[in-house]
């Protein structure tokens, strides 16, 4: 494509099937302690 | 929902960036798209031509009507709103991580203590021994099939009660092997106690260590002092580098906080890398909008203004060191985590609580000391039920402020103790915390796409 590039394909909904396991890292323990980034979490269900 | 709410675009470092807000797809787009962007649905082919002639050429016009018809029949933009209603969460009621508050005592006063100096508003305490192996039983029990566990020893200051912090993480290896689980330790520690057996074991058991600091001496030394009143940068500086240095490729944090006394915390930022941290995340203050040093309203644009100006620099510093990490700017657009947890955020409440030094259950530290919000304890488990309902229901499909925000599916919904603090509701979030993170995620984005090759 000329006038798009799509850096993430991953679509959320496809996310649903297999999703919430709970296996992933809890947010706020990670590094902040206090304001909630779940958008860099990994997945650990792949 | 009209096209409008289903798509954030935004022009930051020089690119040109497109969410499709309900999939999670990111594009990267050239000028013609994204203003074709602004049309397409509501306005046919022709009518955009019109509208675009004297900028583009009837043909580049096309074109990115095109691609962007492609994309969308793709699921990647312009996509529906996600059908939830068969969203369950946490039904089985699964515990899986654990703030333990080893000590209720500091060594440092830090005016901007959310435990107020380390005490939480109670007795200076440490967690004896039988009342962490009781927590530890009490993850591994109400665990069901989850495997990894996660507690963080925290406090106050957790190297003041190390020896039991060494007892737990033995007995947890114990419970691993009998239970099948995975424990993963973590500490967060302000450093005045770090010495060189401290950090070996720290290294050998802990899976991230936390280090906090403030960044420039004088931001530090203002906000972080001894019991005596002086400041803590001298004492903590060379512990903290030495730990880093021997941290090898384990996990670390550097962890400041700032508040309105800088609010050109990009300094402090860049102090830490000079330094040679290189993992590193600085907080906004969480406390009584009263308090001098609290952020407010006013501040916002200088912050959000300083978030992208630190982008910028970020994309220069990563081009020559790809180790250097902000947390805030971390993101994986791949990899990343699946709807149900963006749905539902940091698990406070329902999957991660904290253990305070008697075994009392809260939401998370945050909560601490709150009599409101006593779950139960580690001997009896959970009592008060409701709470933990009311936690599990507050996600981004029941906050009407998240209903309609583009970056719900990133934030989550924001921190609860945030919500509770400003507004006394853990359903109504904290909006200036919003507008950062929105900015965060902005630039994350803007630094991906410069550093694409």
């Amino acid at each position: 494509m000329k006038h798009i590039k799509t850096l993430g394909k991953r679509n959320l909904k496809n996310t649903l099937a297999k999703g919430g396991c709970g296996e992933c890292q809890t947010s706020c323990q990670s590094a902040c302690k206090t304001s909630c980034t779940v958008g860099n979490q990994k997945c650990e269900n792949k | 929902m009209s096209n409008s709410q289903k798509i954030h675009k935004f022009r930051l470092n020089n690119k040109y960036i497109v969410l499709d807000i309900n999939s999670g797809a990111v594009h990267l787009v050239d000028e013609v798209a994204y203003d074709v962007l602004d049309y397409y649905g509501d306005k046919d082919l022709k009518e955009i031509i019109s509208e675009l002639s004297k900028k583009y050429s009837k043909n580049e016009i096309m074109e990115a009507y095109s691609e962007i018809t492609d994309i969308k029949e793709d699921g990647l933009l312009f996509s529906e709103n996600i059908n939830m209603n068969s969203f369950s969460y946490n039904s089985e009621n699964i515990v899986k991580a654990l703030c333990l508050h080893v000590a209720h005592d500091c060594n440092l006063r830090c005016k901007y203590c959310f435990a107020s100096q380390g005490d939480f508003k109670g007795e200076r305490l440490l967690m004896p021994l039988e009342v962490g192996k009781k927590a530890l039983e009490f993850i591994v029990n109400s665990s069901g099939n989850r495997k990894n566990l996660e507690v963080d020893f925290f406090g106050g200051e957790p190297l003041m009660n190390f020896e039991v912090v060494k007892e737990l993480v033995a007995y947890g290896r114990e419970l691993e092997k009998s239970h099948n689980k995975r424990f993963r330790f973590t500490i967060t520690t302000n450093g005045v106690l770090l010495d060189e057996d401290k950090m070996a074991f720290i290294n050998e058991n802990m899976d991230n260590v936390v280090l906090s600091l403030d960044g420039r001496k004088k931001v530090n030394d203002n906000m972080r002092t001894t019991v005596d009143g002086k400041g803590s940068y001298d004492i903590i500086v060379p512990k903290f580098i030495e730990m880093a240095d021997k941290r090898g490729d384990k996990d670390y944090f550097v962890r400041g906080t700032f508040t309105s006394n800088n609010l050109d915390f990009t300094r402090d930022a860049l102090e830490f890398y000079n330094l040679g941290f290189k993992k590193i995340s600085i907080e906004p203050v969480v406390t009584d909008p009263k308090e001098e040093y609290a952020i407010k309203e006013e501040h916002l644009d200088i912050i959000l203004n300083e978030y992208e100006e630190f982008s910028k620099k970020y994309i220069k510093i990563k081009k020559m060191d790809k180790g250097f990490t902000f947390f805030h700017f971390m993101i994986d657009l791949d990899q990343g985590p699946c709807l149900i947890k963006r749905a539902t955020g940091c698990g406070a409440g329902s999957e991660y609580m904290a253990v305070t030094p008697e075994g009392d259950l809260y939401p998370c530290h945050q909560f601490v000391g709150n009599d409101d919000f006593k779950l139960g304890d580690v001997f009896n488990g959970v009592i008060n039920s409701n709470i933990i309902k009311k936690f599990k229901q507050s996600n981004v499909f029941s906050k009407e402020e998240c209903k309609t925000c583009w970056a719900r599916f990133y934030c989550s919904g924001g921190c609860h103790a945030n919500a509770y603090n400003t507004n006394k509701d853990i359903t109504k979030p904290y909006k200036i915390g919003c507008e950062m993170e929105k900015k965060r995620i902005e630039c994350a984005i803007s630094i991906l796409a410069n550093l694409e090759k």
